[in-house]
């Protein structure tokens, strides 16, 4: 049973369709990075997965349960899924641990010790410790995303969304953040990934998805999809990654 | 958002000088500044001076505004009427704040469901920001005791209060639905995604950074509450203002009036100062922690 299944998602804003049919499936600690162009609907798909926006066509199931079905409680199914966003969208009236731990004492209902014992233990792990009571404001962009991913983690999701989640930042930043999410990986949690950083796709996915206008144009392991792409789409688009030096 | 190199240098913005003393604020440097300050003040406080003091009107108008024994006397009187204003303007200020809040959350729900919530409280606003104040009061404080229901308050004061209360939620509403929806969308997506609901997102998330944006505007809207406490006066209640019309009545004097007067403005002023300083603060807080999304 795959972690993540997508069939035949479709949904559009306005005249303008964004997803036009995407079925993907992701199996258990799998990692599966989407590229493609901006516009191409990596964003929509995650936000999608997410149940942030409503489909127009098609399902999804999250462990075999259908979770885009009428009357689902959609809060649980969040619950269950973390997202992080290329804007960090931290809380910024609240202090770092208390970021951490608004959604496991709000939506799980843990106690307040609990909650901190959980949030502190992921702060001290990728090195936030002594962040905890500082406000957001006074982090750097690297640290803010750094404590947004320890913040949907705390809420120990089945399944990791990752929104573009370097693009904000300045680029001696991005090195700190891809570690906390390789470490991810390498504890098996499961991840669907939107990113423009190609080397790391390459580096930390089994599976690499070419999202165009809307499709799955392409998909495979990394080294088939950066080496010998099929689709001229896919060929042109990697040209003009390689051209602007970010592979 | 701001990255972490251009918010760095933003820390070291100079503390601003409070709007008190940048309103009041000379330009030119240090004491020669001072002088010239205090010089043109002077002359322009003698020239008024001398202009009213020198027109023909003024010795009577002295005589019947300024009697300084009409002001003193009236005083202790309208000091003691003028403890309902402060008891109606705060009894108010506590429902207000709720109600309108109540108001400004209901005109934010989303989707089509809860267009007639939404409708309602756009109605509301509107009539609530379109009638005369003085208007309302006189129809709930004459007309509502005149039912005689059991069960419903008779007291004119009462009703001046619903009329005050009314009306002022109409402004705050409108105040906090500002506040709600200056704080981006992206922020209800966060706390939704965590597994939040929109109770919880609105409670933990939206409505904390919604409200201490708007305080200032807030307080704005509360010194005028205070101002028209005054109105609940014209349902025959004995407050400073009646009082003070009962004093210029006996004694065919208006010193009362400027007594009154001094009352209003010894609760408006410090409250009018505080907002500035929040603003001042919030200005500060904010250039200090660069801009955050």
């Amino acid at each position: 049973m795959s972690a993540i299944a997508l069939e035949g998602v479709r949904k559009s804003f306005g005249t303008h369709e964004v997803l036009r049919g995407i079925d993907l499936g992701l199996e258990e600690h799998e990692v599966v990075c989407l590229i493609g162009a901006s516009g191409s609907g990596k964003s929509t798909l995650l936000r999608c997965v997410n149940l942030l926006e409503p489909l127009d066509a098609g399902r999804i199931l999250l462990h075999g349960e259908e979770i885009t079905r009428r009357g689902v409680d959609v809060n649980r199914i969040r619950q269950r899924i973390g997202i992080v966003f290329q804007a960090f969208n931290l809380f910024p009236h609240m202090t770092v641990l208390r970021n951490v731990t608004l959604g496991p004492r709000n939506a799980l209902k843990l106690p307040r010790e609990e909650a901190e014992g959980r949030a502190l233990h992921l702060l001290e792990r990728f090195g936030l410790a002594d962040k905890r009571n500082d406000y957001p404001d006074r982090l750097s962009g690297g640290q803010q995303q750094r404590v947004a991913i320890v913040r949907a983690l705390a809420m120990r999701p089945e399944l990791m969304l990752l929104d573009e989640v370097t693009s904000a930042l300045d680029p001696e930043l991005v090195g700190e953040v891809l570690e906390v999410i390789r470490e991810l990986a390498d504890g098996g949690m499961t991840m669907l990934i939107a990113t423009h950083e190609m080397s790391f796709a390459r580096d930390i996915a089994n599976r690499v998805c070419f999202l165009d206008a809307g499709r799955i144009l392409e998909e495979g392991p990394p080294n088939e999809i950066f080496q010998h792409p099929h689709e001229p789409r896919t060929r042109q688009f990697l040209e003009r990654i390689i051209q602007a030096g970010r592979l | 958002m701001a990255s972490e190199g251009d918010r760095r240098p933003d820390l070291e913005v100079e503390p601003r000088r409070s709007r008190l003393l940048e309103g009041l604020r000379f330009e030119g440097e240090g004491a020669r500044g001072v002088v010239i300050a205090l010089a043109s003040t002077v002359v322009f406080l003698t020239a008024v001076v001398v202009a009213v003091t020198q027109s023909p009107g003024w010795p009577e108008v002295h005589r019947v505004f300024f009697g300084w024994h009409d002001i003193t006397s009236s005083f202790p009187e309208i000091a003691r009427a003028f403890v309902l204003n402060v008891k109606v303007f705060l009894v108010c200020e506590v429902f207000i704040l709720v109600f309108a809040l109540l108001i400004a959350v209901l005109r934010s729900l989303p989707g089509p469901v809860f267009f007639p919530l939404r409708a309602l409280a756009i109605i509301y606003a509107d009539l609530a920001r379109g009638v005369p104040t003085i208007l309302v009061i006189a129809l709930l404080g004459f007309g509502a005791p005149a039912l005689q229901l059991s069960g419903v308050p008779t007291s004119r004061v009462f009703w001046a209060g619903v009329g005050l209360v009314l009306i002022y939620s109409g402004y705050v509403a409108e105040v906090y639905r500002a506040g709600i929806e200056s704080v981006h969308p992206s922020q209800e997506a966060a706390a939704r995604s965590l597994g939040l609901s929109r109770v919880q997102a609105l409670r933990s998330v939206i409505l904390p950074q919604a409200i201490r944006r708007v305080i200032p505007p807030l307080l704005n809207d509360f010194i005028g509450l205070q101002k028209d406490t005054a109105l609940v006066g014209t349902l025959g209640v004995v407050e400073a203002f009646n009082q003070s019309q009962i004093d210029a009545n006996a004694t065919f004097t208006f010193g009362s009036y400027l007594a009154a007067a001094v009352l209003f403005v010894a609760i408006t002023i410090p409250l009018a100062r505080f907002t500035d300083w929040l603003i001042v603060r919030d200005r500060r807080r904010r250039q200090a922690a660069g801009v955050v999304g």
